[in-house]
């Protein structure tokens, strides 16, 4: 019992003395998964906003695989991308196994089919409201997708939230395709996996704590977010 | 200007049955023209054929020029009020001024004081208004309004009627549905009653509510239920 409450202690000193290493962590944290979200929102946003309007054979089908997608297995991930990026693998001549690069490939990959399941619900929803509106005023399906998704933004960011806080808290994907490597490509996950094992628990539970002060943070803003748009959506 | 409207032969099926029944329509290229009938008779439906929303299943539609469209539940993006307006200004033949443009119509229509709230804060009759005012800033040369004063107040179902009878007056052709017999007769130039999406009658408006030819229009005026 005195050894976890002096933990915790060095834990919070770890915090307020801003220590280099945590920091150093934290920072490569934020990088790789603020990256990843912003690719998977690249992709994702129009290919929801797409399936969401678009009508063609096999809509049904693919509907299903996306949906199915949002609950790859982190490590199952990380595993085909290392496939693919290790040396004999087929992007193999990059050489971008065990850097923060492979790490933020195998986290986009974890999130994009998130925001593309998630966002074709909202911007289907939006669209079945607006779909007589837009056509009458003739606007192409371009200016359409464009419109729903900035009359969606609230509902989106809260989308950009969600993939956000799965993949800051992801742990099987990085650590495969990153090796955890110190000062390379160690993030807060790797690190506190590897510091628990190890038995430094001041550093790992330090990470645990911005951990979690990051998923209420993420949170908390999107239920603001959520009130906003509930309030812009019926005054 | 715009052509008249043709239809030829023009039927819808929706749902297993017919709902608009091989109408041959010729309406003029300017004035007003009032569609009437009871509920499900087939106007709203009519009207979407017409501006093209929805595709007949048989017949022909023959319409030129720019269109817009006022719906019966009136569609506010989830913008600010004025947004709602830029929106459309933006796509129409005010684009160059928008801006300008977008403040003297948000005073003409009352809400200037209004333009930075949320438009679906507005009540029933403003979000009318500005559904009107939005359709207008297109520049239609045919205007189609289906019930746009059914839920508002005798104050605020005139200050509509002023700005129709002005569009029209500017040789907008107008298109417009309503259960309204007084509005009907203040705006109309000529009447269509609709009934079971059937054409009853075709006629001039002073003609329609001093003499209707069809048993149903005549029941439907008298306030009978039309079965
Ligand atoms: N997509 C659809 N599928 C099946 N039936 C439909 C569809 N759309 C409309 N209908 C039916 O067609 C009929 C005509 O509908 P419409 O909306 O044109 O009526 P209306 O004359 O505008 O009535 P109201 O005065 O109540 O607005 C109704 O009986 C309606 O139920
Ligand atoms: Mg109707």
């Amino acid at each position: 019992m005195h050894e976890f409450t002096e933990a915790f202690r060095l834990a919070f000193a770890l915090v307020l003395a801003g220590d280099a290493d945590l920091i150093e962590i934290v920072g490569l944290s934020l990088r790789v998964s603020l990256t990843a979200i912003a690719v998977a929102c690249f992709i994702g946003l129009p290919l929801g906003a797409w399936l969401a309007i678009a009508r063609f054979k096999g809509r049904g089908a693919v509907l299903v695989v996306v949906n199915a997608l949002m609950g790859l297995p982190p490590v199952v991930v990380g595993l085909l991308v290392y496939l693919s990026l290790s040396r004999a693998g087929p992007l193999g001549s990059f050489g971008l196994l065990y850097t923060p690069t492979a790490m933020i490939i195998a986290q986009t990959i974890l999130i994009a089919p998130i925001i593309a399941a998630l966002s074709r619900q909202v911007i289907e929803d939006l669209h079945a409201e607006y779909d007589e509106q837009f056509r009458s005023m003739g606007l192409s399906r371009r200016e359409a997708i464009a419109a729903l998704l900035w009359d969606g933004r609230t509902a989106l960011i809260t989308v950009a939230l969600a993939g956000f806080g799965r993949a800051i808290a992801e742990v099987g994907a990085v650590i495969i395709v990153g090796g955890n490597i110190d000062h390379l490509t160690r993030v807060m996950t790797t690190a506190i996996a590897l510091e628990t094992s190890k038995g430094d628990l001041p550093l790992a539970l330090a990470l645990g704590l911005i951990l979690l002060v990051i998923a209420l943070t993420v949170n908390a803003l999107a239920m603001s977010l959520r009130r906003k748009s509930h309030s812009f959506a019926h005054g | 200007m715009a052509d008249p409207i043709r239809t030829a032969a023009l039927t819808l099926n929706a749902g297993g049955e017919d709902r608009i029944r091989a109408l041959d329509l010729t309406l003029s290229a300017t004035g007003t023209t009032v569609i009437m009938g009871p509920n499900g008779a087939g106007k709203s439906l009519l009207l979407r054929l017409l501006h093209r929303l929805i595709a007949p299943t048989s017949g022909t539609i023959h319409s030129t020029g720019r269109q817009a469209m006022v719906f019966q539940r009136p569609v506010m993006l989830r913008r600010s009020v004025e947004a709602n307006l830029l929106f459309a200004l933006r796509r129409g033949p005010y684009a160059q001024d928008a801006a300008n443009k977008c403040r003297e119509v948000l005073t003409g229509i009352g809400l200037n004081t209004r333009a930075k709230q949320p438009a679906r804060s507005l009540s029933g009759g403003e979000q009318q208004r500005l559904a009107l005012a939005r359709a207008l800033s297109l520049g239609p040369e045919i205007l189609f309004l289906d019930e746009p004063t059914a839920s508002l107040d005798p104050t605020a179902t005139l200050a509509i009627e002023k700005t129709v009878q002005r569009a029209a007056d500017a040789n907008t052709k107008i298109i417009l549905v309503t259960h309204d017999q007084g509005q009907a007769r203040r705006l109309a130039d000529e009447i269509i009653f609709l009934h079971n999406g059937q054409l009853c009658e075709h006629t001039l408006a002073a003609e329609f509510f001093d003499a209707p030819t069809s048993p149903q229009a005549r029941a439907y005026l008298a306030g009978q239920l039309v079965l």
